[in-house]
């Protein structure tokens, strides 16, 4: 395409090296002015290189920036915000002990020429860009006081304080849950309205085809195609996007539940405050059976796990497995009674970062035979054990076992993890939004793995914020609300919407 | 009685401004995020600087000023290294404490032909209130330094920028999360620079404060330990400007209780009455280390895109 003034953004032949590897190679990019515009990619395919570097966070080897048809140099952030573009990062660049107004006007505040900072004439305008677009925010509160669907409506605020024409959005819907996500469309399609362009960095195909017009596709670094987003199918636009086919929903046979291996009776959980955040919860998992707790974040589920795995007590109920009372006893004895669990955050729960994969492979077993043999690390069974994993689980570069685990990509990370989870055997699995991050072909081997463990009579207990998630592995739903769950649903009755419902709160018979 | 308070109050105000003046540097460093545990050594440099110059000089303004700017060159080395080179901010802290100290020490060798001890300067930095010139018998021990009014300045003043002012509200964004101000087109290095040379000049003139306005030469022992406890005010304080003062007023009264129980009439061994401030200073550590909230990304190198 040639260059024009129709275009908001235009990028050619962008060219971006990390150390020795190529992140991005001669990569283009056409944004027409007004439009909703995907990058659709992998994780790590570059899609975040390339907006960064539209950002000036980043400088490119090789290549051209035009905004509308006129050529620019993008040395720094201040730049980009000069030229009237704005962009909103996947994890939030907000300081929480701030106000919001004082997040929205940091480093573009309106002083007298003492740089004493007048916060009326700061506010009027933010309240006037609020008015504008329909965006709800309290100004006085916190940031650490908000919710994460409101923090990010404060950077898309910083964005069009700083006058932004160009919004850039960084996998934008990740954090959020259903609702907010809509409001979050809702807000876009304002400020497209108002001849904004929008850019979406993200790899949900459900949200291109439901937000965006045209969408470019890049895959490993390099440039795919840019194509219409209506007259494609998800699938299609998930085959481009990896490279191969991909089954987006999950292959399973109908459960065959077993014997209960696992029971919650009447548990309440008080968190630090001495708030109830988990009420009289009851539920029960079998073998054979993946239980996925669907819920809104914030709902009990952060308090249910870390009574279950003992690292906080109840105040009162019981935790059974196979018959066994495990609750308020410490983390090592509900691992020695089989349970394990997947964590939520794999870089602070499930992975010491700067230790190689080797080690991370044995960190829960460093301490039986054989890896420990009259007190001392035996490396040859650690590295023995590492290579079995590696080679199971698919964990790529297949020689990583000194690297450091950051080093691996998520995906490789979440496998490994995965792996030494499933080798202790367990009885109960807990899988804590186990595809939290990852790619589409990830996922896929993620639901693949914990379904086989479940015809293997194993019982799995799935917490997950993404309800796709949990009605295409589920057998049987339970929804948490407010500490309690306040429904259960089998797979064949459940569906976006009745699951819907109750995570927000309402009766399963309204 | 009354006496006894206004001298009790006089030493308290005259032991608390090196410690505020130096303390108020540590939160200016460590509210931008760089923590500066090497405060104890731009003191000391601060203190040779300043009794050196005022003795050759004669001038003891020309001493202060000189001590203030030995400290910031001290604190530039600072600055060079754990900023521009990231390098672990208390490593290169406790090596700034090793070097002040024993550069001082060199320094008042090669000056004042072999000895650790600088000879006394011809004038000290000026009294606000001297006792000596009071016309009212009744307030007969009221003696105030300079300092103690630049002190609370320089508290007032850091407390008006960190609050009503674009850079403070820049530099207290920078301590909690550097790369958020940065991607506001804020250059994170340029600001921790200018907030680690600043945080050097005030421990300097804290330095020169002791040997300037409370003593009158540089000794070996003018600076113990006075850096740290500007480090335990900073916490204490919680990191605030108004906080800080506080704190450092507690630990100048502890001076002060030193100084009026070893007056004869209590029988404690001097020995033991001159721990009070440090005892003190540990047992605030133990209270409130724990609950303060530091801020979060102090002690952590910025590195630009970082992932």
């Amino acid at each position: 395409m040639e260059i024009s003034k129709k275009y908001a953004v235009q990028m050619r032949g962008i060219t971006k090296y990390f150390g020795n590897t190529k992140a991005l190679d001669s990569v283009d990019l056409d944004i027409e002015k007004g439009e909703i515009h995907a990058i659709l990619g992998e994780n790590g395919a570059g899609k975040s290189t390339l907006m960064n570097i539209l950002y000036g966070l980043y400088s490119a080897d090789g290549g051209e920036i035009y905004l509308n048809g006129e050529k620019v140099y993008i040395k720094n952030p201040n730049s980009a915000i000069w030229n009237g573009i704005g962009m909103v990062h996947q994890h939030f660049m907000l300081i929480e002990k701030f106000s919001v107004l004082q997040n929205i006007v940091l480093g573009n505040e309106t002083t007298d020429k003492f740089g004493i900072i007048n916060m009326r004439e700061a506010k009027k305008k933010v309240l006037d860009i609020i008015d504008k677009y329909g965006m709800k925010v309290d100004l006085k509160k916190k940031v650490k006081n908000i919710s994460v669907g409101m923090q990010q409506k404060v950077e898309i605020l910083k964005a069009l304080y700083r006058g932004a024409d160009i919004l850039i959005l960084d996998e934008p819907t990740a954090v959020l849950v259903p609702q907010e996500i809509d409001e979050l469309m809702d807000v876009i399609e304002n400020l497209k309205k108002d001849g904004k362009t929008i850019v979406i960095i993200t790899h949900k195909l459900k949200e291109i085809k439901k937000s965006s017009q045209k969408c470019t596709i890049i895959r490993k670094g390099k440039f795919i195609e840019c194509i219409d987003v209506k007259s494609e199918s998800e699938q299609s636009l998930a085959e481009k996007m990896v490279g191969r086919k991909v089954k987006l929903l999950v292959d399973k046979s109908k459960a065959n539940p077993g014997e209960k291996v696992f029971e919650i009776k009447n548990l309440t959980v008080k968190c630090e405050k001495g708030v109830e955040r988990v009420k009289n919860l009851s539920l029960e998992v079998h073998r054979g059976e993946i239980y996925g707790l669907a819920g809104v974040d914030g709902n009990g589920q952060k308090e249910l796990l870390e009574c279950i795995i003992s690292k906080k007590y109840a105040v009162s109920g019981q935790i059974l497995i196979n018959g066994k009372e495990i609750q308020n006893t410490s983390v090592r004895n509900v691992l020695n009674n089989k349970v394990s669990v997947i964590h939520e955050d794999r870089h602070k729960d499930g992975a010491i970062l700067d230790m190689s994969v080797a080690d991370n492979a044995i960190l829960e077993k460093y301490r039986e035979y054989p890896f420990n043999q009259r007190g001392f690390l035996i490396y040859e069974e650690r590295d023995k054990f590492t290579k079995k994993l590696i080679k199971e689980y698919d964990i790529r570069p297949v020689d990583c076992e000194y690297t450091k685990i950051r080093n691996l990509s998520g995906g490789n990370q979440q496998k490994l993890i995965i792996g030494r989870e499933i080798a202790n055997d367990p009885e109960l699995l807990i899988a804590v939004q186990p595809t939290r991050g990852l790619d589409v072909g990830a996922i896929e081997y993620v639901h693949k793995t914990l379904i086989n463990l479940r015809d293997k009579g194993k019982a799995i207990l799935l917490i997950s914020l993404e309800l796709d998630e949990i009605l295409s592995v589920s057998d049987k739903i339970g929804v948490i609300y407010d500490g309690s769950i306040i429904g259960e649903l089998d797979q064949e009755e459940a569906d976006e919407n009745n699951v819907g419902l109750l995570m927000a709160g309402g009766n399963k018979n309204d | 009685m009354l006496s006894t308070l206004l001298i009790a109050l006089s030493i308290t105000l005259m032991y608390s401004a090196p410690l505020t003046l130096a303390a108020i540097g540590g939160v200016i460093s460590e509210r931008s995020g760089v923590v500066n545990i090497g405060i104890e050594g731009m003191m000391s440099i601060g203190a040779l600087a300043g009794a050196t110059v005022g003795y050759f000089t004669h001038s003891a303004w020309l001493g202060f000023l000189c001590a203030g700017l030995a400290g910031g060159l001290l604190a530039l080395l600072h600055a060079v290294a754990s900023i521009t080179f990231r390098a672990d901010q208390t490593v290169s802290g406790i090596a700034i404490n090793l070097i002040g100290p024993g550069l001082s020490m060199f320094l008042a060798r090669y000056f004042f032909n072999g000895a650790t001890t600088t000879l006394p300067v011809p004038n000290k930095l000026p009294k606000v209130i001297d006792q000596q010139n009071l016309k009212v018998t009744m307030f007969r021990g009221l003696n105030i330094d300079i300092t103690v009014l630049i002190a609370f300045l320089v508290v007032f003043v850091t407390w008006f920028v960190f609050y009503q002012t674009k850079w403070g509200l820049r530099i207290r964004a920078m301590g909690e999360h550097p790369a958020a101000v940065d991607t506001l087109g804020v250059s994170v290095y340029k600001s921790r620079y200018a907030c680690v040379i600043i945080s050097g000049i005030l421990a300097g003139l804290g330095g020169g404060t002791v040997t300037l306005a409370i003593i009158s030469q540089f000794t070996p022992t003018a600076i113990s330990g006075q850096g740290f406890i500007a480090l335990a005010a900073v916490i204490f304080g919680k990191w605030r400007p108004f906080g800080t003062y506080f704190a450092c007023l507690l630990f100048g009264f502890s001076q002060a209780l030193v100084i009026i129980l070893g007056d004869g009439n209590v029988v404690i061994p001097s020995t033991l009455l001159a721990m009070i401030p440090y005892i003190l200073t540990i047992i605030v550590l133990i209270i409130f280390v724990g609950r303060s909230s530091a801020p979060k990304a102090s002690g952590v190198p910025y590195e630009k895109g970082i992932r």
